[in-house]
């Protein structure tokens, strides 16, 4: 370690962004508050870009200590950096898309009064998340771990005024809370049993030791409680719920923090444990199962939803099920290769999504859209772009990731390529619907006779719909937004395009560099492989991929695969073409023909009002009548009030005695003196 | 010779009768012969017991207690005139200017 990278200047630039935003922005012209918030998060990224620049040139994983934070007897956590290949495709991926995002905002905020607040929390969140990227120890990352959730508390409930925006927020905070209690109890099995939390101390030794062949074990177990941690963090099955609420915030926010950065995090730390993951097949499976089955579920409820962003916002769900399936079946790079592209045209697409909202003055609702193609050009083909990329249409990003994780479930099981396979035509068609309804047909924004004809539970659901618009702009007619905000939407348009081309797969004359560039990350550690277990299939660890290129025949089969994606993501295409383009009466009479199952998907499966029944409702209650009434009231209160009243009562009567009355004294005295002599008296006869 | 009881009985009378006009009496003169007569009682047990030890020092005693008796005599007779100039009244209970 010749050379140093000054790692930690990077986490801290934002946080110097931050807080002078934060302490001075209030006094400040909007001018500084932009300057200081883009200077430290562009530096950021320029220091992430100078260590890419100097990557090769120093040992990996490299290591950056600057002080040690903890020590108690053996045990020791230090303020330590790490980087290696993923954590550089973090980097890059958070400073880059952050930084974009940071300009996009600028525009999107302006008329904002709390303007220089929201980049305060957003320079803060940068410092949070690259403290999470760059961490050595899983403490280091915790710390960065709580602290986004803080931010996207912040952010979530920016518009705190508004009563939906900061339950959202709590709720978020909540949720998260549950997911970081499952993280926590794992980060205690790791020191209990190999008495460190720093990376390069606890996955050597966990490197020696052979998969797990029984059902549980503490690897297994460590797994699955990382696993808890990173489904609350990264919104999937059960903790997802918070994310689709989630969107009250600023657009900008949906965009960085839940899109393209925060909640990825949990597919990141999966990733990096993989030494861990890699030996508790049953934990794998887990994952694995959570994801494809989060993917398929937030899928069909993206389908059924008329708000915008909430479309968008369980897109993300259903795409960070992608990459947990890719992570359950030992496909890390696959995992993070998609999370790299995603966070690209997610990105861009929650950015397009907000230039649509802000050119209709808060406008969130799709079925008041329509025939925005021609007003709003840009925003228009940047959308474009992104739809086509998550849809999986070659040769954007989203094909070739998607493609990678669903070849590499195949291989794992048929059934996670199958639901997989559906899901993926899932998104592509209700991306396309969203892309139809938005930009094709007529505008109908002024008709308000459009929740006329819907089902009676779809148009009480689009009461908090409308209620988002929480920023009105003034003026009236529809505009396209400011350079400002179209150049990062045009750069991350060509991100989408171009950024699945690192990962070109090896069956379309690719060499899939990508995987290459994270192999020394994932495969260095993987274990060896007793063929038994390979045979199994569903809860395999990673076969063969390790040895070079595939084989000749698998590669014709990929080939097959591949084209079934596509068509797949064709068909969503033509299907929505076919409903919200050529024959828009078609969906209600659908809507109308499926009855019941069609409201269950609009109201969300009743997920919100299953778990309100089941954990709100008794813990609120149980917090009431117990904890509250009967405990705090009850016991503690009581106890107060009662020994206070007893004092009182007591110091009452002893008050008579306090008479003023000399005669009074002396009374008691000559009783006492004569309670005196009687005593010695008694004494004495005794 | 009268035996030591009986003036050690005499003594407790007196000192109790001292204790009860002091405690019942509002006549301020009154108090202070009561506590007089306090003290003569503890006076008595004092010679009472001297006589009955053939020790001195319980007579020494009872000059300390007189001399002691008659100068707080001198100032509580004192203080019994300034009262009365000032409030034109001996009873204790009416001298209440300090009470709240």
């Amino acid at each position: 370690m010749t050379s140093s990278l000054n790692l930690w200047v990077i986490p801290l630039l934002p946080l110097a962004g931050a807080a002078i935003n934060g302490f001075m922005g209030r006094r400040s012209s909007r001018r500084a508050v932009t300057t200081v918030a883009l200077v430290f998060c562009g530096a950021a990224f320029a220091m992430a870009l100078y260590v890419a620049a100097r990557f090769s040139s120093v040992s990996l994983p490299y290591q950056e200590v600057l002080t040690t934070w903890i020590r108690a007897g053996n045990f020791s956590v230090d303020f330590a950096f790490y980087l290696d290949q993923l954590s550089l495709v973090m980097l890059l991926v958070v400073t880059g898309v952050g930084f974009l995002i940071h300009i996009y905002s600028v525009g999107y905020m302006w008329d904002d009064p709390g303007y220089y607040r929201f980049f305060s929390y957003l320079n803060l969140f940068m410092f949070f998340m690259l403290t999470l990227v760059l961490a050595n120890s899983y403490l280091m990352m915790f710390i960065g771990w709580e602290g986004v959730g803080l931010a996207s508390y912040l952010l979530i409930g920016f518009w705190f005024i508004r009563d939906s925006a900061a339950a959202a927020g709590k709720k978020a905070f909540i949720v998260n809370r549950i997911g970081d209690f499952g993280f926590l109890i794992a980060l205690f099995l790791l020191i209990k049993h190999f008495g460190s939390l720093t990376f390069s101390n606890v996955f050597p030794q966990i490197a020696q030791l052979g998969p797990e062949t029984g059902s549980a074990g503490l690897l297994t177990a460590i797994g699955i409680l990382l696993m808890v941690g990173a489904a609350g963090k990264s919104a999937q099955i059960p903790l997802y719920v918070w994310l689709p609420d989630a969107m009250e915030g600023p657009t900008p926010v949906s965009a960085l923090i839940h899109a393209a950065t925060m909640v990825t995090a949990g597919v990141y730390m999966v990733a990096r444990s993989h030494v861990i993951f890699e030996r508790a097949p049953s934990a794998l499976t887990v994952v694995a199962i959570i994801g494809v089955l989060t993917a398929l579920f937030a899928a069909t409820i993206g389908v059924a939803q008329t708000d915008i962003k909430k479309v968008l916002a369980y897109s993300t769900v259903s795409q960070l099920g992608y990459m947990f399936l890719a992570c359950g079946v030992a496909a890390f790079s696959a995992g993070i290769f998609h999370l790299m592209t995603h966070a690209f045209f997610k990105g861009l697409l929650f950015l397009a999504a907000g230039s649509v909202i802000h050119a209709l003055g808060g406008e969130q609702d799709m079925r008041r859209m329509g025939g925005l193609r021609t007003k709003i050009p840009w925003t228009f083909w940047t959308m474009t772009a992104a739809t086509f990329a998550i849809a999986g249409i070659p040769p954007l990003a989203g094909f070739f990731s998607k493609d990678e994780i669903l070849w590499r479930a195949y291989q794992a099981s048929w059934a996670y390529w199958l639901i997989g396979l559906f899901t993926a035509f899932l998104t592509s068609f209700y991306m396309f619907r969203l892309w139809f309804l938005t930009f094709f047909g007529k505008y109908r924004g002024d008709l308000d006779a459009a929740h006329g004809n819907e089902p009676p539970a779809v148009a009480a659901h689009s009461q908090d719909a409308h209620a988002s618009a929480g920023h009105s702009h003034g003026h009236s007619g529809i505009h396209e937004s400011p350079r400002v905000m179209l150049i990062p939407l045009a750069l991350l348009a060509v991100l989408s395009i171009v950024g699945g081309w690192v990962g070109v797969p090896g069956s379309l004359g690719g060499s899939n560099r990508f995987d290459k560039f994270l192999g020394p990350v994932f495969h260095a550690t993987a274990p060896r492989v007793n063929p038994e277990h390979s045979a199994t299939g569903e809860a395999a660890p990673p076969e063969q991929q390790t040895e070079g290129p595939e084989p000749q025949t698998n590669r014709s089969t990929e080939l097959i695969f591949t084209g079934i994606s596509v068509v797949a993501a064709l068909l969503g295409l033509g299907l929505a073409y076919l409903l919200y383009y050529k024959r828009p009466d078609l969906p209600e009479r659908i809507a109308a023909s499926l009855g019941t199952f069609y409201n269950a998907v609009v109201q969300k499966y009743y997920v919100d009002e299953l778990y309100a029944v089941l954990f709100v409702k008794p813990l609120v209650n149980g917090s009431t009548r117990i904890l509250w009434r009967g405990i705090d009231q009850g016991v503690i209160d009581n106890a107060v009030n009662e020994s206070a009243d007893g004092a009182r009562h007591v110091s009452d009567n002893a008050r008579h005695m306090q008479s003023g009355n000399v005669r009074s004294y002396a009374g008691w005295i000559a009783l006492g003196s004569a309670v005196v002599i009687a005593y010695m008296l008694w004494m004495g006869a005794r | 010779m009268v035996p030591l009881p009986y003036y050690l009985v005499l003594s407790g009378i007196l000192f109790a009768c001292g204790v009860t006009g002091f405690l019942i009496k509002r006549n301020i003169i009154t108090i202070f012969m009561s506590i007089e007569l306090m003290l003569n009682g503890v006076n008595l047990s004092f010679v009472a017991f001297a006589a009955h030890w053939h020790a001195l020092s319980g007579q020494v005693f009872v000059f300390f207690v007189m001399v002691v008796a008659a100068a707080e005599a001198a100032v509580g007779l004192a203080i019994i005139i300034a009262v009365y100039r000032t409030r034109e009244t001996l009873n204790v209970d009416q001298v209440n200017l300090l009470k709240l």
